[in-house]
């Protein structure tokens, strides 16, 4: 094992067939060693039949897969220093806690001392919190804490790559909002590269250093959560992370477009000039209260959130917009009502000019 | 009268199993104390019984030694040479098999059950006969093979006839399987064999001690096969009853050995379970 390898997981021009349906197209992905790397996107993007080439479940049609620089071709699971955290966690129920953390460590050769197995299956289960439940049967733990005995069982072996496929998902909001921190901080402890796989795009950009969305086999876009947020690298990822205002529009010059109802907004910088979509983040939309201005409309729905408020303004020719406001940033009284004629203006730079839709 | 819960709750439970308790009366608890008052008495000069208070029937047992023998050795192995020859047959069933197929293949393992017993066992009779597979192996020049009226004849027509009765419920077990736990045992690093001994075997047990279980407890009451493959060589208990009852007439030997027969099931069984939750016990253990 090359230990300097900067890549611990990469993919090389890989396709997945399934007879005649191709999950995955020609994917070329990196993932640096220690991140913390989230997949992305809409169940059937081929996401999670990319863990499983990882993991070895599955083998690609085409291209390769390497682990720390080897390629993993023909190299089966048992063989692939990488363990997996599985969606419904398949947890041996035939054995105890203690007995299905110590799993991966008495499969390795050369043996590892029975002292030495307990010692570390306790220091395993201590690190997710469950010290004294060794004994437990599977079918006596909730539901998170059979998520941290799968943890546990996975982590205690050491991999070189976590995978996790869509862990949380059968978990409840607030459990789930605790073991994102959780899985958060022991990534950062353990310096273990982890790979989520997710179609929850809030949980990628909360956990993961790097987010990788997927549509339809293909990897649209690999940045940092922040990145993918404010620069989307396409209508894809701008509608599918987050919410987002899409808006047809014809760029008259660069940071110029006008709407279909004829009045101008200010875009970001581009070069394309023509028909074009915008896309702008409710929170980027300011409202006035007047009806005078290039863009107005008419609120038609509120909903208060306590710090913000999104409102949904209906523009004459234009469609229906979200707007989320901080209540104190609006002009006199903090919350605007529904019947209210409002001015919106677009934050600079903030308008992402795309292609236009196709008539679709 | 107004009757309390418990007590209408009570009069429910009486009713649901009072059809089955009836039963188990009349053909099984009285049957059973007959043959034990029989066990005790006396052959009468012409045949059947004579009452009499005595255990010179259970002194006799010695004489039929061999069919205690031959049954109490030839069932447990036919059940385990049944279990070696259904596993694979099983796990083929439920994991390897394509899913389109398993269906029919399932249907053919109990379609010889459409057929009587009798005239499957009457083929083997001629397959393993003079005429059968020996008279093949002198063509080979093997010569005087002798399989019909041997123990392994028996065998084979065990393992022939019980075979559906041990790969059903090991299938059934096989397919209730989580393939997940394949998966997870594969990515934490076992072998396919280990695989099989630590998950795969382990969570089968309870269809394998079911199979083993019935296969044992009908071999004991076997009549069929040992007279027709065993040819009064091998005979086993069932043989010996059959004998005994029907052409000397001796009611209360046959008795003494049928009673006697009873206690030994008994006893096996209490020790099997005993063992098998021992066997459980230290795996616990042992992993923890």
């Amino acid at each position: 094992m090359t230990a300097t390898h900067p890549n611990d997981i990469e993919f090389r021009r890989v396709v997945k067939r399934y007879g005649a349906v191709t999950a995955v197209t020609g994917i070329d992905l990196a993932v640096p060693r220690g991140a913390f790397v989230a997949l992305l996107g809409p169940s059937g993007c081929g996401k999670t039949t990319c863990l499983r080439m990882i993991g070895g479940f599955e083998q690609p049609s085409e291209g390769e897969v390497l682990i720390r620089g080897e390629a993993m071709t023909g190299v089966p699971p048992y063989r692939r220093p990488v363990n997996m955290v599985f969606q419904h966690y398949a947890l041996f129920p035939h054995l105890d806690v203690s007995a299905n953390v110590a799993y991966g460590l008495k499969q390795m050769r050369p043996r590892i001392e029975t002292g030495e197995i307990a010692r570390r299956v306790a220091e395993a289960l201590e690190m997710v919190r469950l010290d004294g439940f060794g004994g437990r049967r599977i079918h006596e733990l909730s539901g998170g804490q059979q998520q941290r005995v799968a943890l546990a069982r996975a982590l205690v072996n050491r991999p070189a790559v976590l995978l996790l496929d869509e862990p949380l998902a059968a978990l409840d909001k607030k459990l789930r909002t605790a073991m994102q921190i959780e899985l958060q901080s022991l990534q950062r402890n353990l310096g273990i590269t982890f790979v989520l796989v997710t179609h929850d795009q809030e949980e990628a950009l909360s956990m993961s250093d790097l987010v990788c969305v997927m549509n339809a086999g293909r990897i649209v876009q690999m940045a940092t959560p922040r990145e993918i947020y404010d620069r989307p690298a396409d209508l894809f990822v701008a509608d599918f992370v987050g919410k987002t205002n899409i808006l047809d529009a014809s760029v008259v010059a660069s940071g110029r477009a006008r709407l279909a109802d004829g009045s101008m907004v200010a875009v970001a910088p581009s070069d394309r000039v023509g028909a074009a979509t915008v896309a702008i983040r409710p929170e980027a939309i300011r409202l006035a209260r007047k009806a005078a201005g290039d863009l107005t409309g008419t609120v038609t729905n509120r909903i208060f959130l306590g710090a913000t408020a999104e409102y949904a303004v209906r523009v004459p020719g234009v469609g229906d917009l979200l707007v989320t406001a901080d209540h104190h940033a609006t002009s006199k009284s903090d919350l605007i009502e529904p019947g209210e004629a409002v001015a919106l203006t677009f934050d600079p730079g903030a308008a992402l000019v795309f292609p236009a839709r196709s008539s679709a | 009268m107004a009757m309390s819960a418990a007590g209408k709750r009570r009069a429910v439970t009486g009713l649901l199993v009072a059809p089955a308790a009836a039963w188990l009366v009349v053909f099984l608890v009285l049957p059973f104390i007959a043959i034990v008052v029989f066990s005790l008495g006396e052959r009468a000069p012409e045949g059947g019984y004579q009452p009499a208070l005595t255990l010179a029937q259970y002194m006799n047992l010695p004489a039929r030694a061999a069919a205690f023998w031959n049954t109490l050795v030839l069932a447990p192995i036919g059940a385990l040479a049944c279990l070696v020859v259904a596993y694979p047959v099983a796990y083929y069933l439920a994991v390897k098999a394509d899913p389109r197929w398993r269906l029919l293949l399932v249907s053919l393992v109990v379609v010889p059950f459409w057929t009587s017993l009798l005239v499957r066992t009457y083929a083997w009779m001629y397959i393993l006969g003079s005429r059968g597979i020996p008279n093949l192996l002198t063509l080979v020049g093997i010569e005087d093979v002798r399989l019909l009226n041997t123990p392994f004849a028996v065998l084979v027509g065990i393992v022939y006839g019980y075979l559906p009765l041990m790969i059903m419920p090991i299938y059934v077990s096989l397919e209730k399987l989580d393939r997940r736990l394949l998966e997870a045992s594969a990515d934490l690093g076992a072998r396919p064999v280990s695989t099989f001994l630590g998950v795969t075997l382990p969570l089968s047990m309870p269809g394998v001690m079911t199979g083993v279980a019935l296969v044992t407890i009908l071999l004991l009451g076997e009549y069929l096969i040992p007279q027709l493959l065993g040819g009064g060589k091998v005979f086993f208990i069932g043989n010996a009853l059959v004998d005994l009852f029907l052409q000397s007439r001796n009611w209360p030997f046959g008795s003494a050995i049928a009673v006697t027969l009873v206690l030994v099931v008994v006893v096996v069984l209490l020790g099997a379970m005993r063992l098998a939750y021992r066997v459980a016990g230290t795996r616990q253990v042992d992993l923890v």
